[in-house]
């Protein structure tokens, strides 16, 4: 066991970890911070998608010890201060854009990564910048439409 | 996973002489090989990180015109600042997805040798030299078949120098599932003449076209190929295509390769 | 004007705060004090005899609790089918036991053998390693014709043959409809195949099991679409624990389309395993282990025939079907090729003669069961594909021939035993047509041309028989249980509700829609009503949420609850302001004297029911609490069209979905922005099946899809935006709401469009010779048709 210690939505924390802790086992395991969920062992659902230093990474398919001494941000830390949702998350309740919420922190985690990259993309580059995180409920339509409205853009994708 | 010590040197130095331990095994960044640890397919003593070493990372251009790219540099990184030499900077940023991309190396994915992978092809394609902490090795001679490299034990890559051609592009064609390529096509045209590489499709992994190589070199357009044709002897046969079908996708790749460089 | 408050209008979800914000409360997010963690020991093979399993090892590497084999067992029951089929010959099906843990033989690649409890999970996979299973292994039967064949290594062998049930529908009708084909003018035949899909809920199953033994009480934390079914199941047939002493809570659940409604092996072993251990115990399942152990769906090899008269009206239809059961009746298996398909033969068309036959087989996979659709996608698909087909064959238009055998009149009793209450097809057609812009597609067709693409239009019409099910009627069919709906409405007293209901939601948005139709009916904002559900400590019976049942059904008995409770207040409300409880009328939460300017608000009467100092006690209780149970008198029948339009690269074989249109009728909508969702996840779910998706076996039993490496799902940019529409309603017409279900419809009515687009493309590029191309229509499979 070794110790490693991060920053997580702001907060220094640290923890015991063996080697093959994962992030997110840290995370949900270790600090709590249920909300980064797991949905595959083959790096593919993006369910597990958090922060590291700023870039969307698979929580899933980092060790905790390669995170030391990281900024980590999660879904609990992507509220505004005052709790209440960021324009992201406002804009997935807006256009319906989650059904059973489980692939959801992940693809609020990459939605923010993708609009700090590239703050007005395409619907073309929204789905292509999905390519990492699945969704089985809603044949990602709301989940583009809400990234486009996060973005500041007409939403009027399709026919409602 | 199994267990296993963890170590995340910050030197080369110190990287080599942690990966001599017996069984010791090295992490770049991780995104092929922590998947296999989890399926319990490798058994590790000491997982050695190379991420945490400066000296590794980051993109050059040197004195002969090469493109040298620190090994443990992120796809994401080489797809954003590989700006001389965009066929590359491209291919880079069609591996996996973007958080694979913020996460996985070059050095990682050329010492995995995946026979599906994007890398393999720009190394072989471009004729790239892998530096490695003793020696380096041109691609004609580093890629020794699927999972197989003329890396040694504990041996560290370094670097990747790539001379940048006149013109190129890779096609890749997805493995609807995996995402890898089910075909990928990386051609160069140099002063020197063309270079076609193919993943995915051969059972022996990366390879280089010599027929379509010869023909583009005296002709670079897309018709040059029309002629040619792939046999399907040696090519991967599974449930997301036939030999028959990689073989015809090689040469349909390759044309568009050629279409797209221009 | 779009609606702002109540039933129709687009409220946004309650639901979605606390999973936006990483406060979903799913079943891997407990942890019980002093829980032990699960790892089973799995089949490596698809069939073997089991000659023994040594434990020793395992029991003795750290951490590890205790090691259970098939041998703890013993004496405890098998996971039961919950429905009985009776074959052809009026003889009910072969129904093999399912232990929970392999007795004798394995029988899928995936079966458990043995579980590893120790205090980490890591600790309990180690140990799992070190389980010795000693197997003989058996030729195993794979492909379901050869496991019918004469001398087919037998997957169970107590039964006479690999055979479940040779069922046929409607049995009497079989010489009719024989006659009928032999006479036709013009029969086309189709053989195609529905190919088996793994449902992928994002969210793997888990279970924790928990006992109090001070107490004697069970707890079972599982990812279940009906927690009141698995109480029921697993007490009485497994574990023989009763309902009182036994409590499932199902909390968020990551979706289930139709993979969490059965009762699993594990949720009997965390249940069982806690009770020997007397320490929670806990299992979580990997991606890679839910593809061999979650019921798979589909699977079935069907050869369909249509008759038709020299104008194209439909004289009769025959069809074969090899339905896969895999190696276990998973829980509702035996119902889904049969009456979630026969019954569906008729699709929108006046067909006077239909004959289904099924022969449901075993084989060396993992068990086959409902998923999104179940039955009725299998239905839609063969009998779509074959009129494109004749359409093709007889050179008529495709939107032509399906007009000319639309059902036009309703109620409307269909040759395979269902009568449609309402619909209107040639509406939803109308509809599709223009939200489509099909007038348009010559010159989109004119446009991919010019960039070296085949493009094709396809499409097709689809019904469904939701509302799933009355109980009466299914009994007769088989069905072990009853499926009606429970809801307790509790009003409290400074005017809230609580609204308790069976249904589960698990994506569906019945927090928000359901409390819409309660506070509509009473005239109180929405706020005010809280939906319960996923605890059989706190809500009443209920039989779950599949089969688009969840608002005809369950929605109704919350409907008929609150209808009770309005009638109670009315009695309380004529009380306080001295009328007849016939003079009162309620709007806008005020109850009023008709003729009057007298009235009391919504509060004074709640207030006055649990503070009955002003009451008329000797004629009712105190308090504001009902109960309703309601039991559907029909099926719901939603229907609609769609339409897709494809491109083929004809160099690669690669289709691209370019756009994709459905025009639905769902009856009476609550929340069109759910509706919504719920059709574009459909959607997404039936392009996948007909583009990416295939669960593929080798010979020897192997699953070849066993990851997201190989199985492929479908991504955002696999997927078009959609064109929908719902405008098209004609209410259901035997329940309160006029809702007919809207979850399942994409999923059933999208394959065919897809298929039909592809075929199209390739018919119009001169590839004549292909009439049908396999699901999924992947690169190489369609290039592979190209080449002849």
């Amino acid at each position: 066991m070794t110790k490693v210690s991060m920053t997580v939505n702001g907060k220094p924390v640290s923890g015991e970890v063996e080697g093959r802790t994962l992030l997110v086992q840290f995370l949900r395991e270790g600090q709590g911070l249920t909300g980064t969920h797991v949905g595959c062992d083959t790096s593919q659902c993006g369910a597990c998608v958090v922060h590291v230093d700023g870039k969307a990474v698979k929580s899933c398919t980092i060790f905790a010890a390669e995170a030391e001494g990281a900024e980590v941000t999660t879904i609990e830390g992507m509220a505004n201060p005052d709790g209440s949702l960021s324009t992201i998350q406002q804009a997935f309740q807006d256009h319906h854009g989650l059904q059973c919420g489980f692939c959801t922190p992940g693809m609020v985690m990459s939605a923010a990564a993708l609009l700090a990259e590239n703050p007005k993309p395409t619907e073309a580059e929204i789905r292509d910048y999905l390519e990492g995180n699945i969704c089985r409920c809603t044949g990602y339509h709301n989940i583009v439409k809400a990234i486009l409205a996060a973005s500041g853009q007409d939403v009027a994708v399709a026919a409602e | 996973m199994y267990a296993f010590d963890f170590e995340r040197p910050t030197t080369i130095a110190d990287a080599v002489k942690a990966l001599s331990a017996e069984d010791a095994q090295a992490l770049s960044g991780g995104q092929t090989l922590i998947p296999t640890l989890k399926q319990r397919l490798a058994s590790p003593s000491r997982l050695v990180s190379l991420t945490a070493i400066p000296e590794l990372k980051g993109i050059c251009v040197a004195d002969d015109g090469a493109l040298c790219i620190g090994a443990a540099t992120s796809h994401a990184d080489v797809a954003a600042e590989a700006t001389a030499y965009p066929a590359l900077a491209a291919l880079a940023g069609q591996i996996g997805d973007p958080a694979v991309r913020n996460r996985g190396t070059i050095g990682g994915s050329l010492a995995n040798n995946d026979p599906s992978a994007c890398y393999p092809a720009a190394a072989l394609g471009s004729g790239a030299t892998i530096v490695t902490d003793r020696r380096k090795i041109a691609a004609d001679d580093y890629f020794q078949g699927m999972f197989e490299t003329a890396l040694d034990e504990g041996e560290i890559i370094t670097e990747v120098r790539f001379p940048v051609p006149e013109k190129a592009a890779y096609i890749k064609f997805e493995q609807p599932a995996s995402r890898f390529a089910l075909v990928g096509v990386f051609v160069a045209k140099y002063a020197g003449g063309v270079r076609v590489a193919v993943t995915g499709a051969s059972e022996d992994g990366v390879f280089r076209w010599a027929e379509a190589e010869a023909a583009l070199s005296s002709d670079f357009s897309a018709g040059a190929i029309d002629g040619l044709s792939v046999g399907a002897d040696g090519m991967i046969g599974d449930l997301h295509g036939t030999p028959e079908y990689r073989a015809h996708l090689v040469k349909v790749l390759t044309a568009r390769a050629v279409a797209a460089a221009g | 004007m779009p609606k702002d408050h109540g039933i129709g209008a687009s409220q946004k979800r309650r639901e979605d705060v606390r999973f936006l914000t990483g406060r979903g409360r799913y079943t891997d997010d407990i942890n019980l004090p002093g829980q032990a963690h699960a790892c089973f020991v799995r089949s490596q093979v698809a069939h073997g005899r089991l000659n023994g399993v040594d434990t020793a090892a395992a029991a003795a590497m750290p951490g590890v609790i205790r090691v259970f084999t098939g041998a703890d067992f013993e004496g405890v029951g098998g996971l039961p089918c919950g429905w009985q089929v009776t074959d052809r010959h009026g003889q009910p099906m072969q129904e093999p036991g399912h232990p929970v843990l392999a007795q004798g033989k394995v029988r899928h690649v995936g079966d458990p053998i043995a579980v590893v409890v120790a205090e980490t999970f890591e600790q309990a996979r180690d140990a799992a390693e070190m389980v010795d299973v000693d197997i003989t292994e058996l030729d195993p039967v794979i492909d379901m014709k050869a496991a019918l064949a004469d001398g087919a290594p037998k997957v169970h062998d107590d039964l006479s043959s690999n055979l479940c049930y040779d069922w046929g529908f409607v049995e009497d009708n079989r010489a009719a409809v024989d006659e009928a084909i032999r006479n036709a003018h013009h029969v086309t035949t189709l053989e195609l195949v529905n190919n088996r899909l793994v449902p992928n809920a994002m969210e793997p199953r888990v279970a924790v099991g928990d006992y109090n033994f001070a107490t004697d009480d069970s707890t079972l934390y599982t990812t279940s679409q009906n927690p009141h079914v698995i109480r029921l199941l697993m007490g009485a047939f497994v574990l023989g624990i009763p309902e009182h002493k036994l409590r499932v809570v199902a909390p968020d659940v990551g979706g289930g389309f139709g993979s969490k409604i059965f009762h699993y092996a594990e949720e009997a072993f965390c249940t069982f395993a806690a009770k020997q251990l007397r320490r929670p115990v806990k299992w979580t399942c990997q991606r890679s282990e839910s593809f061999i152990t979650d019921a798979h769906g589909r699977d079935h090899v069907t050869k369909i025939e249509l008759a038709l008269d020299k104008e194209g009206h439909f004289q009769a239809i025959r069809t074969e079907t090899y339905a896969n059961m895999g190696a276990y009746l998973s829980t509702f298996a035996p119902s889904v090729p049969t009456w979630l398909h026969g019954t569906l033969m008729a699709g929108n068309y006046k067909t006077p003669l239909i004959y289904v036959n099924v022969k449901a087989v075993f084989t060396n996979t993992v068990p086959v069961d409902a998923y999104r659709g179940a039955g009725r996608p299998e239905a839609t698909f063969q009998l779509e594909r074959v009129i494109d087909k004749a359409a093709r064959e007889m050179g008529i238009d495709p939107v032509e021939i399906r007009r000319r055998n639309f059902i036009t009149e309703f109620p409307y009793a269909t040759p395979v035993a269902v009568e449609y209450d309402t619909g209107d097809y040639h509406a939803t057609l109308d509809k599709l047509l223009e939200i489509a812009d099909v007038a348009g597609f010559d010159k989109r067709r004119a446009e991919s041309a010019k960039r070296g693409k085949l493009r094709g239009l396809g499409l097709n019409c689809y019904i469904e028989a939701c509302g799933i099910a009355p109980s009466q009627l299914v009994g007769q069919l088989g069905a072990r249980a009853g499926l009606y709906e429970s809801a307790t409405v509790r009003v409290n007293a400074t005017g809230g509700l609580v609204v308790m209901t069976g249904s589960h939601s698990h994506g569906q948005g019945h927090e928000t829609s359901f409390a819409q139709v309660v506070a509509d009916m009473i005239g109180i904002d929405e706020n005010m009503v809280e939906i319960v559900h996923g605890d059989t400590a706190n809500t009443p019976m209920g039989m779950g949420t599949y089969g688009s049942r969840s608002l005809a059904v369950g929605g109704s008995a919350m409907v008929r609850a609150t209808e009770k409770i309005i009638a109670k207040a009315k009695k309380i409300a004529a009380h306080l302001m001295e009328a007849s409880p016939d003079d009162i009328e309620l709007k806008d939460g005020r109850f009023s004297v008709a003729g009057t300017d007298k009235s009391v608000a919504w509060g004074d009467v709640t207030l006055a029911a649990y503070v009955p100092h002003n009451y008329p006690l000797e004629e009712i209780e105190p308090g504001l609490e009902e109960t309703a149970f309601y039991d559907p008198s029909n099926f719901t029948y939603p229907a609609g069209a769609y339409a897709c339009e494809v491109e083929v690269d004809p160099d690669t074989g690669k289709v691209t979905i370019c756009s994709f249109a459905a025009a639905d009728d769902f009856g009476n909508i609550v929340n069109p922005m759910i509706v919504d969702g719920q059709v574009h996840g459909g959607l997404g779910q039936g392009i996948g099946q007909a583009l990416l998706e295939g669960a593929a076996y080798d010979e020897s039993g192997q699953l070849l899809t066993g990851s997201y490496m190989d199985y492929a799902m479908p991504r955002a940019g696999d997927l078009p935006s959609f064109t929908i529409d719902h405008s098209c309603q004609t209410p259901c017409t035997h329940n309160p709401l006029g809702v007919k279900g809207c979850g399942e419809a994409g999923a059933i009515g999208s394959p065919p469009a897809v298929v039909n687009a592809v075929v199209d493309a390739l018919q119009r590029a001169g590839h004549s010779n292909v009439t049908h191309i396999d699901m999924p229509l992947t690169p190489s499979r369609v290039w592979a048709a190209m080449q002849g």
